[in-house]
């Protein structure tokens, strides 16, 4: 075995712990942020030097170097440093456990870049659980009661979504006697009868593992926990959550649903049309939901909901194409990464406003463009990227996932998507509209810290990249879907 | 490598715009002039594009001042920039209105930097939609468009501004999302998003079995959004009116040509087959959108909501001349265009100069105004007579040479019955129109506007220029559609006329 494969990993497993041991003994807190940013960025130039083609086995198969992999992994990094960059402010407010902030962020994103690794069961559930565990806690931060609901509350689901999650693996092992990805995909190719109601337990089991994963990425109908939690928990948090935590979902559904099922007609087909269903009920849940909210937060709750619906556009054509037909799951990635960048300077604008208001109301955004010219502009950006208006990345991505629908002759389902997209663009304008026509309730202006800055400006740049330039990351998206098609 | 016009035409106002947005420091003067700067050479170059572009018959349907770079590999997609006899008169027309708009703002003093940065913005998506050869590129310009617009109206408008902008928005997304959906179905079908090649095979080389009649629809309601089509119309008159002046112009002069320009390079070009069929279908609509417009348009009351109505009304004989399928009505409906946005665009700058001179824009309280301004009242009747078809002005020419290719049309049964029906159109426009010229500076001179100004020397350049344009081109149409034949021809070609 190559252990050099797994320095990335190690590289954060050693940052967190040093997080924690320099908060012992350091004054200024500022260096945790530095040390947590310079083992992100070792992180990633290790990974760099594996970018894992051909790819590669590790643990005893129980974890794949590879280039689908890879991507997911250097997203999650980026994700992670933007998120610690945006988080600086609000956590110079805490008196108490900076230090864990930082370690936790830091062991969530290696638990999630576990996941996008996992080639078995049993690492599938050890990694979601690692990453899940970190965001309950970072979900309870703040203490006060709005926050102890949220992380309460999401703990308390998670943790029914891990049972359900712990059930369907045990039927799917059950079924096949694997608990190897490619192995179960052997098994299930075997099945002498073919057929859904022929083999219940196995739909039974896979059934299960949508929910649980669907919990991860708030996916219709498993998205009750998204609006409190996202209103509750500290800002930047809520940033992570509804990027990192859900493409890390979206990467274990691709890996799972590709390797094991991916392979079986009468299988592939079914739960493809399943993820259509959700997908085109969750859209209109997200979108109708978001209209009539007035805190921002929860907007973009209910906003990540429907986000959640175009991405499983992609999983639906995933499952309806021919394997090698790999439009579906390179849209999900290619839209997972516009979208990251798309959500986290939101989110980064949010911070630094709502610093400043010490509200999350839409309202008190009011003639935002006076106080704060340059983050009204980005979030306005950002936001026109969520809706999918060129020039911004969410067209591209947009374009490109339902690309793959419609060639998969899911025209049905992209008419719905483009006309949500309608929908949304009318909550994520008010927001617009409130800042660009309202009346400042005062002439003070809203300052924001250089990290701060750094943070929105390279989320803005790079959906403007996205949007007008989409080739280069298309392609790795492309080389990273490839992985499925051997 | 030739001389990359088109690059330098689309994208020139998007440089002012950044160059204004970074580097003016809010000198109102200085923005003004570099708008003006960076407005006349995308104006300079496509007079000079419209001048050197080859007439000979060699170039029929030919797309001169091509540029391709491969832009996303991965689709296929290419930045492909060209104009053909049908669209370069357009790009013309809308350079003209971009200069235009910077002379009519000049007395705009409410956050200028942001004003004129939308502005550009503005006239680089409608110029690259109106170049684009790429389908995606094409598409991308559409949607930017979006933005400006409703920043334009949501800030400098008046009235029920915020609403206005907002069911602007929602009314082009939802057409622009159907056309998303009908683009990537073209894509699929033939494998290409070059409207070229597109055009070239029409749909010969499909390869699935999505319907045609399908993605022409889904193409079709998004232009139709935008032309607009009855009944796909109701965000116009309220754009329209609360936009400020600048943006009216733009909205009517350039903007809705998008519709229309889509219709015969897309829905005709690569679905003539499609069209032909249901050419009876649209024939109505069109009839529909001219009576009821001009029906409408008699009732209106507000200034400029009764300008606005009445492109409703004209666009339908655009409509008109375009699903008549005959060569002929084809030229008549693209200058019909470019009359329409010389006219409208004349009317509705006569307008808002009316209305911020006098400060009253209620017809029922508006009177006798040619005496306390009487170069307006001259320009605004000469606007009129235009639009509605007085010989020697562009209107005349352009309805004329629509309505006779229509009425000659002999590959829609019925033609003939839709022409007669929608000259009725025009009967129903010459009474809104001498009716409001009449209700405005006509009648009993009323003391309080005796301190009304008339235009000042800036505005009368302007007021003459399009005048004069208006003027040329209805005495000597060929100028143009000498032009737009170029780019008909191969289309009636195609429709088997």
């Amino acid at each position: 075995m190559n252990l050099g494969l797994f320095i990335p990993e190690l590289t954060l497993a050693i940052t967190a712990l040093a997080i924690i041991l320099f908060d012992l003994f350091v004054e200024r807190k500022g260096w945790l942020v530095a040390v947590s940013l310079i083992g992100l960025i070792i992180a990633a130039g290790s990974l760099v030097v594996t970018p894992g083609s051909p790819a590669q086995t590790i643990f005893n198969n129980m974890l794949v170097v590879d280039g689908f992999a890879f991507f997911f992994k250097l997203l999650f990094l980026g994700i992670s440093a933007l998120v610690i960059l945006a988080s600086t402010d609000y956590v110079s407010k805490f008196t108490n456990f900076r230090g864990e902030y930082y370690a936790l962020v830091i062991l969530s994103t290696l638990g999630m870049m576990l996941m996008a690794a996992t080639s078995e069961l049993v690492t599938i559930y050890i990694s979601l659980e690692l990453t899940s565990i970190s965001l309950y806690v970072l979900a309870g931060f703040l203490k006060d009661s709005k926050s102890t609901e949220a992380s309460l509350k999401y703990l308390l689901l998670g943790a029914i979504s891990s049972a359900v999650l712990l059930f369907g693996m045990a039927l799917v092992f059950g079924s096949t006697g694997q608990t190897q990805l490619g192995q179960i995909a052997g098994s299930v190719a075997s099945l002498s009868a073919t057929g859904v109601m022929a083999n219940p337990a196995l739909v039974l089991g896979i059934v299960l593992l949508v929910a649980g994963f669907g919990f991860k990425v708030a996916a219709f109908p498993f998205h009750m926990w998204v609006p409190d939690v996202y209103e509750g928990a500290p800002t930047p948090v809520v940033a992570f959550l509804s990027v990192g935590s859900k493409a890390a979902g979206f990467a274990l559904i691709l890996r799972v649903f590709s390797t094991a099922f991916g392979f079986t007609d009468w299988l592939s087909i079914n739960f493809g049309l399943v993820f259509a269903g959700l997908a085109a009920i969750g859209m209109f849940v997200g979108n109708l939901s978001a209209l009539p909210q007035t805190n921002i937060k929860r907007m973009l709750g209910y906003s990540s909901i429907a986000q959640a619906g175009y991405l499983m556009v992609g999983l639906a054509t995933m499952g309806i194409s021919p394997p090698a037909d790999i439009l579906g799951q390179s849209g999900v990635l290619f839209f997972l990464a516009g979208y990251a960048l798309a959500n986290l300077g939101t989110f980064t604008a949010i911070i630094a406003i709502s610093n400043k208001l010490d509200s999350d109301f839409i309202q008190d955004y009011s003639g935002m463009i006076k106080r704060a010219p340059v983050l009204t502009l980005a979030l306005s950006l950002c936001l026109i990227s969520l809706i999918g208006m060129p020039p911004a990345a969410g067209f591209m991505a947009k374009f490109y996932i339902f690309s793959g629908a419609v060639q998969n002759g899911l025209l049905w389902l992209v008419i719905i998507a483009v006309l949500n997209s309608v929908v949304s663009a009318y909550y994520y304008l008010r927001v617009v509209k409130v800042m660009w026509f309202g009346e400042p309730a005062s002439e003070e202006k809203v300052p924001s810290s250089g990290a701060l800055r750094l943070a929105l400006t390279v989320s803005c740049l790079g959906v403007l990249l996205i949007g007008i330039i989409p080739g280069p990351i298309m392609e790795l998206a492309r080389a990273a879907a490839r992985m499925f098609t051997f | 490598m030739s001389f990359p016009y088109l690059t330098w035409i689309v994208f020139l106002p998007l440089v002012g715009a950044i160059i204004i947005a970074l580097f003016s420091g809010g000198r109102e003067k200085l923005i003004r002039y570099l708008a003006v700067l960076f407005t006349s050479l995308p104006l300079i170059l496509s007079l000079v594009a419209f001048s050197v572009f080859d007439r000979s018959a060699a170039a029929t349907g030919v797309m001169q001042f091509q540029e391709k770079i491969s832009w996303i590999p991965a689709m296929n997609a290419n930045y492909h920039l060209g104009v053909d006899g049908l669209s370069l008169p357009m790009v013309v027309l809308t350079a003209f209105l971009g200069l235009v708009v910077v002379f009519i703002s000049w007395k705009e003093h409410l956050r200028v930097r942001e004003y004129f940065v939308w502005l550009l913005l503005l006239e680089t998506s409608i110029l690259g939609v109106f170049t684009s050869l790429d389908l995606l590129l094409f598409f991308v310009f559409w949607e930017v468009e979006i933005i400006p617009m409703y920043f334009l109206i949501s800030i400098w408008g008046s009235g029920r501004k915020e609403y206005s902008s907002i069911k602007y928005v929602l009314y082009t997304l939802f057409g622009s999302a159907l056309m998303l959906a009908g683009i990537l179905s073209l894509y699929f079908t033939t494998g290409t998003l070059n409207m070229v090649e597109l055009a070239g095979n029409g749909m010969a080389i499909v390869q699935s079995v999505m319907p045609a009649v399908a993605i022409f629809f889904l193409l079709l309601i998004g232009f139709a959004v935008k032309l607009p089509v009855v009944p796909f119309h109701t965000w116009l008159p309220d754009a329209h009116t609360d936009a400020p002046t600048a943006g009216s112009v733009m909205l009517a002069g350039a903007l809705i040509k998008m519709g229309g320009y889509g219709i015969i390079r897309v829905c005709l070009g690569i679905f003539p087959s499609v069209a032909r069929d249901y050419a009876p279908f649209l024939l109505t609509l069109a009839v529909i959108s001219v009576l009821y417009g001009a029906a409408v348009t008699l009732r209106q009351t507000d200034l400029k909501r009764l300008i606005a109505y009445s492109s409703v009304s004209h666009m339908g004989f655009v409509l008109l001349g375009i699903f008549a399928l005959n060569e002929v009505s084809l030229t008549g409906a693209a200058l019909q265009m470019v009359s329409h946005g010389l006219l409208t665009g004349l009317l509705f700058a006569m307008a808002g100069l009316t209305i911020h001179n006098v400060g009253e824009r209620d017809l029922r309280k508006l009177g006798g105004l040619a005496r306390q301004m009487p170069a307006v009242a001259v320009v605004f009747s000469i606007a009129g007579l235009g639009s509605l078809g007085l010989p020697t002005t562009s209107g005349f020419a352009a309805e004329f040479i629509t309505f006779a290719g229509a009425f000659s049309s002999t590959l829609v049964a019925g033609a003939p019955v839709f022409t007669i029906l929608a000259v009725i159109g025009v009967v129903l426009g010459a009474g809104y129109i001498l009716w409001l010229i009449q209700r405005v500076f006509y009648g009993p001179v009323k003391e309080e506007y005796n301190a009304v100004k008339d235009a000042d020397g800036l505005e009368k350049i302007y007021m003459f220029a399009l005048v004069a344009l208006i003027m040329l081109v209805g005495i000597y149409p060929a100028i143009l559609t000498d032009i737009i034949k170029l780019g008909i021809a191969p289309l009636a070609g195609l429709l088997g006329g």
